[in-house]
């Protein structure tokens, strides 16, 4: 079933506001989503009135990461999904051009950036985030690893010892330690994240484009060059976990809102 | 000297460097059998022009050439399509005298990955892809691939590159030994334009004796290599170059090569 206007892309001033809009799924990502971001980034990549970009959610989520839902369709038949394909071919791609695209791209994280969703605010540029915002890496508390490049940004951005910390234990990260961490650039108040996002987008909108997308070029050289080659590993051992029988378990305690007992299998 | 109009092409001359930039925009540069002509016809003006010692060979930003014009093939059958000896023009690139730098941005897919790999060097931007994807509307490679590619990267990764007509990037053909050097799309032009400067500074003489004994090594045995390279060394000892080169290495001063 199509959702109407899943995705809203707004430009303005020079500014591309895309705007993830499933607010009663916390924007979790279904397949329709994420092809229709794909599509958005591409266009505003070529787009050249579009000289910054901001990536934000409706409601009170910037994005829950996978729809859970979405997925347990296939658990129900029996039929355990390939999720290194699906990474590969929705996720994936999303997080490449985020990277590669040379323009400025702000995340204005306005609520919960989970899993994937906490991915997506990782590749971008800057990350302007409300005061109420948090960050988890949910992916383990379904007995999956942290995918969608998220275990090659999160050590980047904060360390190892900090980002392992937070892959295991899957706990929320508040939006004042994460900047403490250097995970984000500003904290600001709830009301005013969409306010900030577009001051400072509008303000990278009249730079110069060009140098600053060589020097985005310069530092995915300097510490990104391998994005593609680990986001296809995560891809791979994405798939060895998602036929892990923890990540049935996982699943189905999530659907049953229930404590998963896991085996370690 | 006649200078040709093309249609398929555009030629320019750069001091000692001869450019030829493929030209059909609309379709990703496809090598129709006209712009195959017309391409042959600029390389051997170039080749025959003393005053130019290396040839640059590039497409656009997005294609250096997409591959052959598969319009023109559809309804081809065996006796017709060997009739027209379409790859003869093929053979005339390869024959180039001077040494020709492929400058490849973009896809560089079946017919184009082919000619790029006719050229004696190739320098790749980073958004170059590589491939023959031929198998995968019923065909295989037919202007050198199998041959060429295989021995610039060797029979497994030939063979995979081949049977799954699946492109590679700029960074993996990097890897493989398949181009020289990666370099930002904005400055893949000047980049070849380096290295043809560096070779146009040596003896013309010299560097086509040079291209021929190493394109020998696909035709011989070591021993036959070596006897042909070896010939032509003591050739060259005829050569103004050579006693001015020597010379000049003597005197510790740069050569002055004029090409006689």
């Amino acid at each position: 079933m199509s959702e109407e206007n899943i995705l809203l892309v707004e430009k303005k001033n020079s500014v591309a506001i895309i705007t993830l809009n499933r607010p009663d799924k916390l924007n979790s990502f279904n397949d329709e989503l994420t092809f229709k971001l794909q599509d958005a980034l591409k266009e505003t990549e070529k787009d050249a009135t579009v000289r910054s970009i901001i990536l934000t959610g409706a409601g009170r989520g910037f994005s829950a990461g996978q729809d859970l839902q979405s997925r347990s369709i296939s658990h129900e038949s029996g039929q355990r999904p390939s999720l290194g394909d699906s990474i590969r071919r929705r996720y994936n791609p999303v997080i490449t051009k985020i990277r590669r695209m040379e323009k400025p791209i702000v995340a204005a994280v306005n609520g919960v950036a989970a899993g994937a969703g906490m991915s997506l605010a990782m590749a971008c540029d800057f990350r302007i985030v409300a005061d109420s915002a948090s960050f988890i890496q949910s992916f383990t508390k379904v007995g999956l690893v942290p995918d969608s490049g998220s275990t090659f940004l999160l050590p980047r951005l904060i360390g190892v010892t900090k980002a392992l910390e937070l892959m295991y234990s899957a706990e929320k990260l508040d939006a004042q330690t994460a900047l403490n961490l250097g995970l984000v650039n500003k904290v600001v108040p709830q009301e005013a994240v969409m306010k900030e996002a577009i001051e400072l987008a509008e303000r990278l909108a009249k730079g110069p484009t060009k140098a600053f997308g060589l020097t985005k070029r310069a530092i995915n050289k300097a510490i990104f060059s391998d994005l593609e080659e680990l986001l296809e590993y995560e891809a791979s051992l994405q798939e060895i976990a998602g036929r892990s029988d923890d990540f049935a378990e996982g699943v189905k305690a999530f659907i049953e809102k229930r404590q998963p007992v896991y085996s370690g299998r | 000297m006649m200078t040709m109009t093309y249609k398929n092409i555009q030629t320019e001359k750069e001091e000692q460097i001869g450019i030829v930039r493929l030209h059909r925009p609309t379709v990703l540069n496809a090598l129709s059998h006209e712009l195959m002509e017309e391409l042959v016809a600029a390389l051997q003006e170039f080749d025959n022009d003393d005053k130019i010692r290396v040839i640059i060979l590039t497409g656009s930003d997005k294609a250096f050439a997409a591959g052959a014009d598969i319009k023109e093939m559809s309804d081809e059958t065996t006796v017709s399509i060997m009739l027209k000896d379409r790859f003869a023009t093929w053979d005339k690139v390869r024959k180039t005298k001077k040494p020709i730098i492929a400058a490849v941005s973009g896809y560089a897919l079946g017919g184009g990955c082919e000619l790029a790999m006719t050229c004696d060097i190739i320098i790749a931007s980073e958004t170059a892809k590589f491939g023959q994807p031929e198998i995968n509307i019923g065909v295989i490679p037919g202007a050198g691939g199998t041959q060429r590619l295989t021995r610039a990267i060797g029979k497994y990764k030939a063979m995979e590159i081949i049977l799954t007509g699946r492109p590679i990037t700029a960074s993996e053909a990097l890897a493989a030994g398949l181009v020289n050097k990666v370099v930002p799309a904005e400055l893949l032009l000047d980049e070849a334009k380096v290295m043809a400067k560096e070779i146009a500074k040596k003896s013309p003489v010299a560097v086509k004796l040079a291209k021929e004994a190493i394109l020998k090594v696909f035709d011989t045995s070591i021993s036959e290599g070596l006897e042909f390279e070896r010939k032509n060394f003591y050739m060259l000892f005829s050569s103004e170059d050579q006693k001015e080169g020597m010379r000049a290495f003597l005197e510790k001063r740069p050569a002055n090569f004029t090409g006689k």
